[in-house]
This record gives structure tokens, C-alpha cells and sequence, in this order.
């Protein structure tokens, strides 16, 4: 790429180092989490940060990190949809199956959540399926707000909502039943 | 309010997304009730777990410099066009000899890259003032600072401690100038970070060039080479400070080789 670049496109590197370069561990983590691979990660952030930069010029005013990891999203998308070769969209469906709001009500109301290791945590996080995860890790792990997530999944923030609501719940679950069943740490690593 | 209701205020509330009236709404009913308590406060233990730095990654050094090196280079890009020009010169009956306009593009093509290189460190600096990018290995301990470098970079930076001539050693990371790995370390002086670039330059030969301090995007930036190793230190303390820490360092090192 390097014949025929100018003075503009150099600055317009320069530009792109300062403002997307310091959200590659908030990208890098968020892909992690949705590709569960760190081999797979690694080029879909790389292939996030090229095409980044290819549409650098049409981010005008609009924050940096949301924006990348819209572009992240997408990039993973691909990724999914070439593993399971021609499956359609499995994330959307299963969040038709499951109904907002209607899971048991098992979990007993004196006990506290007991503190788990991040290793546990971390696989609890990853076995909750999509949107669900996606949803969790934006908020939770990688702190954005709602309006932020709704920009990254392009959806409204009243369905960010229903989702958080729904990966809390089901983490919730998991959590416990993770208490309950301690052996659950060496079958999930 | 019915449970149904609350269940998605509760998360909203955990999450700090609701404004003082709705907010309130939901605390009174999570108050009067048990499964709805039990649930927020659940809530709060996850959310508390899943916000520890070990629940995040860090992207490998190694992704970082393939994304930084697929960036378009400004060498290549600032010089193509004043070689053209100078050959152009040539072509119109120009009396420079053949070997003059060598040295003058080889010139031109150094200055371009000190300029590059210069915004670089720049970036890198503010890049290090974001986030917890600041720095990797964190001592006041020159001799845990230096050893760390080892096997992470093909230079061995001096690292001295001049903490008792008022700028304080904080630790050390590796940073990239040029899409090349460089070592950064990092001083600081009252509230100011300084950081210190150090990485393999050619030349080496010769007497020791003059350190110098440059002004660019309002960052003061001093510059000195020895031997082979080039240097690099920026921050927004002032020109006559940021001179004082250069001599300093300066003179520890010659002292210290």
C-alpha cells in the first residue's frame, strides 16, 4: 500500500494511530469474548483495524470506540457465518426462542452470590449464548453505556435492554449453578 | 409498579442508566420486595466481578505492530513527490551534478523521516497518557526498569535513576516509533510525565552530535544520539526543564558507559 500514498493519507495515518490505536485492548477484548478463540481474535481485530482505517474519513464526530467496535461486530459476523457455513443467523433466532422474562424464579432469596475466580467468571461469560454475551461483555466488561451499545449492535436501546436484562439473568443462573456444582471449573477450561 | 416492570428497571439501575424519578420508583419496590432485592444485589456482585482488569485481554504486542506496520509509512509517502521534483530540476538543464542530487534527495529523505519520527513520538506520548498504557514494568528501581527490557527489544536502553536531581523514575514499557519497537521510559517531574524514547539508530562513527529541543504539536521534544542509540524525550514541561533533565541524562550516561 505504500506506492502513491501522500502527505494526506501520512497524516491521515497519524490521525488513525491517535484515535483508534488506544482502544485495540477494548477491541482485542471484545473479540475474545465473541469469537472465544484468541487465534481467531487476532485477525479479526487486524481485519477491523484495516478497514477501519479504509473508512476513516466517514467517522465525523462520532466516538471513536463505539464506532470500531461496530466495525469489530461486523468483521466476527463473517467469521460466524463462514463457520457455520450457510446456518443463518443464529444469534437473532435464539433470541426469538427464549422469551424475555419468563425463566424460573429458582434462585433462593437469602443466599448471596458467592465470589467466583476470574477464570470462572471468565467461563461462565463465554458459555452464555448470543446476543446475550455480546450484550454483557459491552456493558459490563468493556463499560459502555446503553446508548453505546446500541450503536455498536445497530438496534434500539430498548432491545440493549431486554438483552442485558435476559444475559443477567441467565449468567445469574449459571453463577449459582456453578456454587453448586464447583467441579463445573475444571469441565469449562 | 408489578416485578415485571421492575426487572428491567433493576438492571437499569445497576447500571446507572436511570434518571432520579425512575430511579427512585425502582428502589422503592425493590424495597418492599425480597426477590427483586435478592436479584439486584446479585446483580451488583456480578457486575463488580466482571469490571476486575483480569476479565479483560490485552491485545498481543505482536497484533499491535501488524496493524501499526499495515499503516501507510510516511516515509514513502512524504518523499516520492520532492524526488521528483529534484530529478525534474535535472531534467530541465539544471547544473547540479549527478552526485550533488543524491546527497540533496538523501538529505531531503532524512529530514522528512526526523519530521515523521518526531510526530511519532508525539503519538506515542498521548497515546501514553490514555488508559493504562503508561507503563508496563512500574519501579523506581533503575534496576528492575533495565533488566525487564531484556528479550523484549534488540536494545539494551540505559536506565538511570535521577530522582535526586528532581525527575522521578516510574517504570518502563515498550512502545512503537517508526512501526519499530522501541523502549519507553518513563520519568516524572512534579505532575508532568516525561517519556524517553530509546531505540537503534545507523551512524555511530564520528563525534557526538548535539542534543537539541524541538517544538511540535506544542510538545517540547529532546533529542540526542550516542553510539548507536538514538533519543527521544517528550513532555509539556517547559523547553529550559526538559533541557535540564537531557543533560542530566545525558551526563549520567556518559558517565555510566
Amino acid at each position: 500500500m505504500a506506492a502513491g500514498v501522500g502527505d494526506e493519507d501520512a497524516d491521515k495515518a497519524r490521525r488513525f494511530r491517535d484515535a483508534a490505536l488506544p482502544h485495540l485492548d477494548d477491541v482485542y477484548t471484545l473479540a475474545r469474548y465473541l469469537l472465544r478463540s484468541a487465534a481467531d481474535a487476532d485477525d479479526a481485530v487486524q481485519e477491523c483495524y484495516l478497514r477501519a482505517f479504509r473508512h476513516f474519513d466517514g467517522l465525523r464526530g462520532q466516538a471513536t470506540k463505539p464506532w470500531l467496535m461496530a466495525i469489530l461486530r461486523n468483521v466476527c459476523r463473517a467469521e460466524f457465518a463462514r463457520r457455520s457455513g450457510a446456518s443463518a443467523d443464529v444469534a437473532d433466532v435464539a433470541e426469538d426462542a427464549a422469551p424475555l422474562w419468563q425463566e424460573p424464579t429458582t434462585s433462593p432469596e437469602s443466599a448471596v452470590l458467592r465470589r467466583h475466580d476470574s477464570e470462572t467468571v471468565r467461563a461462565l461469560v463465554a458459555a452464555l449464548p448470543e446476543p446475550f454475551r455480546e450484550a454483557i461483555v459491552l456493558r459490563d466488561i468493556n463499560d459502555l453505556s446503553y446508548r453505546e451499545i446500541a450503536e455498536v449492535v445497530g438496534a434500539p436501546i430498548g432491545t440493549v435492554m431486554s438483552r442485558l436484562g435476559r444475559a443477567r439473568s441467565m449468567l445469574r443462573e449459571a453463577w449459582l449453578e456453578a456454587e453448586r456444582a464447583p467441579q463445573y471449573e475444571e469441565r469449562s477450561t | 409498579m408489578t416485578c415485571e416492570e421492575t426487572r428491567v428497571l433493576v438492571n437499569a439501575l445497576v447500571d446507572g442508566e436511570l434518571d432520579a424519578g425512575h430511579a427512585r420508583e425502582a428502589e422503592a419496590h425493590v424495597a418492599s420486595c425480597p426477590d427483586c432485592a435478592a436479584r439486584l444485589r446479585d446483580y451488583r456482585v456480578m457486575r463488580q466481578a466482571l469490571s476486575a482488569p483480569a476479565l479483560r485481554h490485552q491485545a498481543p504486542a505482536a497484533l499491535r505492530a501488524r496493524i501499526e506496520g499495515a499503516l501507510p509509512q510516511h516515509r514513502v509517502a512524504a518523499v516520492a513527490p520532492s524526488r521528483r521534483s529534484l530529478l525534474k530540476g535535472l531534467a530541465a538543464g539544471s547544473v547540479l551534478s549527478g552526485a550533488l542530487a543524491a546527497g540533496l534527495v538523501v538529505f531531503v529523505m532524512r529530514q522528512e523521516e526526523d519530521q515523521r519520527i518526531l510526530g511519532d513520538v508525539v503519538s506515542a506520548h498521548l497515546r501514553s497518557l490514555q488508559g493504562d498504557h503508561l507503563i508496563d514494568v512500574q519501579s523506581t528501581d533503575q534496576h528492575t526498569v533495565k533488566p525487564w527490557f531484556n528479550g523484549r527489544l534488540d536494545v539494551a536502553p540505559p536506565v538511570v535513576d535521577l530522582t535526586a536531581q528532581g525527575f522521578t523514575l516510574i517504570g518502563g514499557r515498550v512502545d512503537y516509533i517508526d512501526a519499530r519497537p522501541v523502549a519507553a521510559i518513563v520519568y516524572k517531574r512534579r505532575a508532568h510525565v516525561i517519556n524517553l524514547f530509546v531505540a537503534q539508530v545507523a551512524g555511530g562513527a564520528g563525534p557526538e552530535p548535539r542534543a537539541t529541543i524541538e517544538q511540535v504539536q506544542g510538545f517540547n521534544i529532546w533529542r540526542w544520539s550516542r553510539s548507536d542509540l538514538g533519543f527521544w524525550a517528550v513532555s509539556d514541561i517547559n523547553a529550559e526543564e526538559l533541557q535540564e533533565f537531557g543533560d542530566k541524562f545525558a551526563a549520567a550516561v556518559r558517565s555510566g558507559a
